[in-house]
């Protein structure tokens, strides 16, 4: 084609292109590719003369088609010439080539044979490069030495007009023999496929068309007997998942951990960059450490940072029984060093958990959200959300968020868990807001903290023609009950009044759903970057009962589940999921369900509203300054922009 | 105390005004620094309250803690969690952030930092 000849066509005997190279489905592959391209393949085709007279006309063929040509190029494969063999009564295979042993002998020891005429383990060589090795191992057998052939690496790799093609170790094996890896994209045209040993551990061969970028790195990972990564399948589909920031793909990583020994979310920041950019791919970078140091056979410690020998469960149990009310206490009895920004949020939730004391006593060793009890936004501003339990809120309550908001040059907007969100707060200025909304009976929403946000709710029975039944009151009801409790994480809620799920209850921590006969309850759900959705808990359940196995599920969650930790991960992690949990909460397997109870019901006993204790407080309040030889000067590098009417962050 | 060292000397701040193992933000004419007490080992440091990931004035407001086995003491940004040595202010993270760090004299409850670098 790039000389310019219009037509093209293919003659191939076989019943398929490259019947030595590739399977049939690649075979398959690269035939559409070409013919994308342009060129006529004809499979099957036998040529029985070449016709013309002085010049070439037309190929004829046997089954009595004919094709007219101005230009044959003529690519033939290789036939044993063993014709001298079968005159001498040498031993030959039943489909040609004259057998020999590892020292290329035949059956009469004083003749060799090496090259295309010799059939060593049921494998004819075609290639000039096995030959040599051929040669060379007779050379040496013969001059005393002693040498065997060991077959020759047929791996290939090139490119038809454009197409990488390439096959490498044993390509055909098939399974029982081994497992099999497919990867097939009609669009794109690119067929991939790897033999694995049956455990899973070595790869033995396969066959790239379309894209062979992987052909070095899977011949040596072939040639060499390299242990493969948890999922062999990264092999040839490359980056899915990783990091997307630094472009760190999942083998990297795994590579990492065989390669360079790297066991902490740390070290591979350094190692790889994976989880630099904006971080949301840690706990899944966490998670692919872990496996394939599993994998690997690497032993496997839960703890929570460098300072902790401890996962958070045995770290939550120690402090509980051993009465530790201090950070330092804590890190002298069951720790080491100072402390840092993983350990400390981890026990200062496990502290509130256990003694739910007011998380200001020991801010330094909150969280910034935790310290400020504001969300830290763009530009070191902070934005402040006021409780609205179940979405529910009166004219007066909105009058007042909108003469805060504009008091205090404060964006507003509608949150997702049907609240209003304040943003572009001064640190200076939290406490003055909080002490004009608290004046109107609001308190904290706890949006800053690894809490319970929102029990989100639909209008139900009280207004809607298909409510079931009143899952406003019902909201209401539980986000009151479970606010301001710790968790590992943040925890959000929904009640719906019918199935419509206008509440979307089942993508969420824990989720209720209205039925004929009472509630559903479901949990563990999720939204965010990996959305699942929330499993039945229960069903048909009275309000009471309803609550009751909350109560459970919540405590059980608080005390088992490893820092910042979701309840949808917390189940996935969980040995044996779903069944597992229904038989803790509903069936009280372990028979702590009352222990759990009285847990849970210290917690909702001992809510206070910390802004409330923060604003009543002077001492408490002088923290919220920029400058403390400054208090009550503003940081004067906060810059806003203006749009739609509002104010927002300057981007950085 | 005499003219060199008051000039050398900034007053900062009172020892009370930073909260115990954890920072706050002072300012000296148009620059922000963090002062940190680590009360835990005993020790002051400060740095430039920016960090230089996002540019944000928010070092002072990060946990403190260390880091190793030589126990590097460390400061995390609250934005995206990007460390610095309080020594020498080097990112720990894996970054090529640099930033500055200032010494701290405690005086009859009185922080002082050095700003004549």
């Amino acid at each position: 084609m790039d000389l310019g000849v219009p037509e093209t066509h293919v003659i191939e005997f076989a019943p398929r292109l490259m019947p030595r190279q590739i399977d049939a489905i690649g075979s398959n592959m690269l035939q559409s590719k070409l013919s994308q391209l342009g060129l006529k393949i004809h499979l099957n085709k036998n040529t029985s003369t070449i016709q013309g007279n002085g010049k070439m006309e037309s190929l004829h063929f046997t089954d009595d088609t004919s094709l007219e040509c101005d230009m044959l190029v003529i690519s033939a494969g290789i036939r044993p010439r063993d014709e001298l063999a079968h005159l001498s009564g040498l031993n030959t295979g039943t489909r040609g080539g004259i057998l020999v042993n590892e020292k290329l002998q035949t059956n009469d020891p004083a003749i060799f044979a090496v090259g295309e005429c010799a059939l060593y383990d049921g494998m004819i060589y075609g290639l000039v490069a096995p030959g040599y090795e051929m040669a060379e191992v007779v050379a040496a057998n013969l001059s005393g030495a002693s040498k065997s052939f060991a077959g020759f690496d047929m791996s290939t790799k090139l490119k038809l007009i454009g197409v990488d093609v390439a096959s490498f170790g044993d390509p055909y094996i098939t399974e029982p023999d081994c497992r099999t890896i497919i990867f097939e994209d009609t669009h794109q045209g690119v067929y991939k496929r790897i033999n694995l040993t049956r455990d899973g551990k070595y790869l033995l061969g396969g066959i790239l068309i379309g894209d062979a970028a992987a052909y070095n790195i899977l011949l040596q990972t072939v040639n060499n007997k390299i242990t493969l990564p948890p999922h062999p399948e990264d092999l040839i589909l490359g980056a899915r998942g990783g990091c997307s920031c630094e472009a760190v793909s999942k083998g990297t990583i795994c590579q990492a951990v065989t390669g360079e020994q790297v066991t902490t979310v740390n070290g591979m920041k350094k190692c790889t960059k994976a989880g630099t950019g904006c971080g949301g791919c840690i706990p899944m970078v966490k998670d692919l450490i872990v496996g394939t140091m599993k994998a690997n056979g690497m032993y496997v410690k839960n703890d929570i940072c460098e300072h902790f020998p401890y996962s958070r469960q045995e770290l939550y149990d120690l402090i509980k029984i051993n009465q530790v009310k201090h950070y330092d206490s804590v890190l002298n009895k069951f720790g080491k060093g100072d402390g840092c920004e993983i350990c400390k949020p981890a026990v200062a939730s496990i502290f509130s958990s256990v003694w739910n004391e007011l998380i200001v006593k020991q801010d330094t060793i909150q969280d910034s959200n935790d310290r400020y009890l504001a969300n830290i936004q763009k530009g070191g501003t902070y934005s402040v959300v006021p409780r609205v339990a179940g979405g529910e809120i009166t004219p007066d309550n909105l009058i007042l968020i909108g003469s805060v908001a504009k008091k205090y040059g404060l964006y507003t907007k509608i949150t997702g868990g049907q609240r209003i969100d304040m943003f572009g707060a001064h640190v200076s200025d939290l406490p003055d807001i909080w002490e004009e909304l608290m004046q109107g009976g609001m308190e904290s929403g706890h949006a800053y903290g690894k809490a319970l946000r929102t029990v989100k709710s639909c209008v139900g029975s009280t207004w809607c023609r298909f409510g079931l039944h009143d899952s406003v009151s019902f909201a209401v009801e539980l986000e009151n009950r479970y606010q301001g409790i710790r968790a590992p994480h943040k925890i959000k809620s929904g009640v719906s009044g019918c199935i419509r799920e206008c509440a979307e209850a089942q993508s969420k921590d824990f989720g209720v759903i209205a039925t004929e006969k009472g509630w559903n309850l479901y949990v563990c759900g999720n939204g965010g970057s990996k959305p699942q959705h929330a499993k039945l808990l229960a069903s048909d359940i009275d309000k009471e009962t309803c609550i009751r196995y909350l109560d459970r599920f919540l405590m059980f969650y608080i005390k088992t589940a490893d820092p910042l930790t979701r309840t949808a991960t917390w189940l996935n992690k969980m040995e044996g999921g779903m069944s597992y949990l229904h038989n803790v909460i509903v069936n009280d397997s372990l028979g702590i369900g009352e222990q759990l109870e009285k847990e849970i019901q210290v917690l909702i006993d001992g809510y206070m509203c910390e802004w409330k204790e923060v604003v009543e407080d002077p001492e408490l309040r002088k923290r919220f300054a920029h400058f403390v030889n400054a208090p009550k000067e503003k940081d004067p590098t906060v810059e806003f922009v203006e749009m739609r009417g509002q104010v927002h962050a300057k981007q950085w | 105390m005499n003219q060199a060292i008051a000039t050398r000397w900034f007053l900062a701040c009172n020892v009370d005004d930073i909260p115990e193992n954890g920072g706050a933000c002072v300012k000296y004419n148009d620059t922000q620094i963090a002062i940190y007490n680590f009360s835990r080992r005993g020790e002051w440091y400060a740095t430039q309250n920016l960090c230089p990931h996002k540019q944000q004035m928010a070092l002072s407001r990060g946990m403190i803690g260390s880091t190793g086995e030589v126990c590097e003491p460390k400061v995390a940004c609250p934005f995206h969690k990007k460390t610095f040595s309080l020594i020498t202010g080097e990112c720990l993270s894996g970054d090529e952030y640099q930033i500055i760090t200032y010494p701290v004299q405690v005086r009859d409850g009185k922080v002082y930092i050095d700003v004549n670098q």
